[in-house]
């Protein structure tokens, strides 16, 4: 394919085909967190009723808009968490502001939590 | 998104056995056609019926119209230079009307 400026070339998760190692299939149980973002991707699509607040093809676009870096590193459900924020933030649910205030706050609670 | 959707859809432009070749463009937006059939040729197996269009999804619009997808039939080594399969094998994709062409 040409490399014309005006094209995308292949997107990083785009990967069919290209050389890979075995996939190694393994079972697993899921943690509390993924439960959780699940269960929060399920209620923001309507998908068990409710207002529908993002679609699950803006949770693929926002996965596939990962660094490539961060992509390799994250797991299934931090990929979804991550892309479920980047979606509230570009509808406007939520506003980076927000997101800062409150993620400084579960940390110190954290760091709370650590020191009782 | 609206509460309320106007539906509508695109009219199918091909039936089962039409050859066609999905389209070798990479725009730029929220793409499915996976990135190693694009230029390809293959022949459509069934419609699979009209869907939203995920490409405007993607964008928070509606995806009206909706646009027909069909399961397309590729010989696998057509695709890969290397397949050391049999002669026979394919591989079935799903691919949206506006990817396809007629051959």
């Amino acid at each position: 394919m040409d490399n014309d400026s005006t094209e995308a070339g292949r997107s990083y998760h785009d990967m069919g085909g290209l050389p890979a190692g075995r996939v190694v299939p393994e079972e697993h149980d899921y943690a509390a967190w993924e439960r959780r973002v699940d269960a929060m991707m399920m209620l923001l699509t309507g998908t068990s009723g409710g207002k529908r607040r993002m679609s699950v093809d803006e949770l693929r676009k926002n996965i596939e808009s990962i660094a490539p870096e961060t992509y390799d590193r994250m797991d299934y459900y931090e990929r979804w968490v991550t892309s479920l924020t980047q979606t509230m933030l570009q509808r406007g649910h939520i506003t980076t502001d927000e997101l800062t205030r409150k993620m400084a706050e579960v940390a110190s609670r954290k760091q709370d939590a650590g020191n009782a | 998104m609206p509460e309320t959707l106007e539906r509508s859809e695109v009219a199918a432009r091909f039936a089962p056995g039409d050859r066609v070749r999905v389209l070798k463009a990479a725009p730029l937006g929220h793409v499915r056609t996976p990135w190693y059939i694009r230029g390809h040729e293959g022949v459509v197996e069934r419609l699979c019926g009209a869907f939203p269009n995920p490409e405007e999804l993607a964008y928070a619009r509606t995806g009206e119209p909706r646009q027909p997808l069909y399961r397309v039939r590729f010989l696998q080594n057509q695709i890969w230079p290397e397949y050391a399969g049999r002669e026979d094998d394919v591989i079935e994709i799903e691919i949206f009307q506006h990817w396809l062409e007629p051959l």
